[in-house]
């Protein structure tokens, strides 16, 4: 298969960000609470990674590698700011709803995990694509559990309501405890189906180094550091 | 007073910030698998997110508003968070070495947890002033630390129970969290 799209594979199906490296917990819980806001969340975060890896892969050669953790996280809080300013300007209805998430796709882990993991080791070119397989990957997740959410709390899809009146949607569903429950039913179905995953990795083993979850097994980035 | 009071009790328990607003959930699921973790993480957590609420209030108040530069907030304080981390580290490491030794591996994990940087911002939008800023800062990471023990405590059951097979691992721990976040949903009548 063609390199590059090798990779949009990979994003979305081998090393799916949610489902299989289990990276980016929190905005995937928190505005999955109908279809669309999960599919919004998933096309901003996938903006600000095509762009961060761009960039990061870009200037890979001239940051120092002492620094570059700073270097990327101020590339990628700069992208964050006009994508929200943008977001904010053009589609309010969204940045109402997401309101502080935005901001926080600063500290979601699939960000500055591809940029240790990938673009900083790779071309311009084939990092891109891997921005957009691995941000197609997270829209699709996000998109699916807010579905699966808005169905279940609201019954409706996508705003629409499909569900006859006499079904009572289960409410809970679209409050918080509904994002943790969807999320372990996922999971759950995940692993009885065979699908290898990190998610025993998530509740085990957690070092606080999000470059490391997005990294294989054996390579290391943060920890290495420590140790020194 | 009373005021400040609330705003301690509406971060720790109404608005839990891992149960309701699901910030930090990376260390609160990695984490929790051991008590004694959990807990000096939880502390560390609460002296973090105390100094970098008030350090971020001040630039805030003082830098950011009075020149206009209300846009640049999330580089601001992403980059303030880091710093301070750094600095408490080396503070610590200096002054109380046995501190340093329960605290530190904990310090740099902070970092990274969108715990901080969300109450940052979510004091800015509150129009907090310094000291209701402290009191979030302080309450929300009770409402952490409380959490965070408390899945502690249930994963130390769970481990002697028998659990379907695809529910072993991440799925019972995230019900576990869905049951706390009900349980928590019961303090919305307290506001």
């Amino acid at each position: 298969m063609n390199r590059y799209l090798e990779r949009i594979y990979n994003g979305v199906v081998r090393e799916n960000p949610t489902f299989i490296l289990m990276l980016g917990m929190c905005p995937t819980l928190a505005v999955s609470t109908a279809a669309i806001n999960g599919l919004g969340m998933g096309v901003a975060t996938t903006a600000v990674l095509i762009l961060s890896n761009l960039i990061i892969s870009a200037l890979r050669k001239m940051i120092p590698d002492e620094v570059r953790l700073p270097a990327y996280i101020v590339i990628v809080a700069t992208l964050v700011t006009i994508t929200e300013l943008l977001i904010k300007a053009y589609v309010p209805v969204l940045y109402e709803a997401l309101g502080i998430y935005i901001p926080l796709i600063v500290v979601n882990c699939i960000i500055l995990g591809r940029a240790e993991a990938y673009a900083n080791k790779n071309s311009v070119g084939l990092a891109v694509f891997d921005g957009i397989g691995m941000g197609l990957g997270f829209t699709i997740a996000l998109t699916v559990i807010g579905f699966l959410r808005e169905l279940l709390g609201a019954g409706s899809v996508f705003g629409y309501r499909v569900l006859p009146e006499s079904v009572e949607p289960i409410g809970i569903f679209i409050k918080a405890p509904g994002a943790f429950l969807v999320l372990a039913l996922v999971i759950a179905v995940l692993n009885a189906s065979h699908v290898k995953n990190r998610s025993d990795r998530m509740v085990n083993g957690c070092d606080g180094c999000c470059a490391n979850c997005a990294k294989s097994a054996s390579a290391s980035g943060c920890g290495e550091e420590a140790a020194k | 007073m009373r005021s400040l009071i609330m705003i301690i009790v509406s971060c720790a328990l109404i608005n839990n910030v891992v149960l309701n607003q699901f910030l930090g959930i990376c260390s609160f699921v990695g984490v929790s698998k051991q008590m004694k973790a959990s807990a000096s993480l939880g502390v560390a957590v609460i002296f973090v997110l105390t100094i970098a609420s008030a350090v971020a209030s001040l630039l805030y108040n003082f830098v950011l508003k009075p020149f206009d530069l209300d846009y640049m907030k999330t580089i601001v304080f992403i980059l303030v968070i880091a710093a301070l981390v750094q600095i408490v580290e080396m503070f610590l490491k200096k002054t109380s070495p046995s501190m340093y030794k329960a605290l530190g591996i904990y310090l740099p994990l902070i970092t990274t947890n969108c715990a901080v940087l969300g109450v940052a911002l979510t004091n800015v939008q509150d129009e907090y002033n310094f000291i209701q800023s402290v009191f979030a800062g302080f309450g929300t990471a009770v409402g952490y630390t409380i959490a965070i023990v408390l899945l502690a405590g249930v994963r130390a059951r769970l481990d002697e129970s028998a659990i379907p097979k695809p529910f072993r691992g991440a799925p019972v721990v995230l019900l576990s969290a869905a049951l706390m976040s009900i349980a928590f949903m019961g303090f919305g009548g307290l506001a």
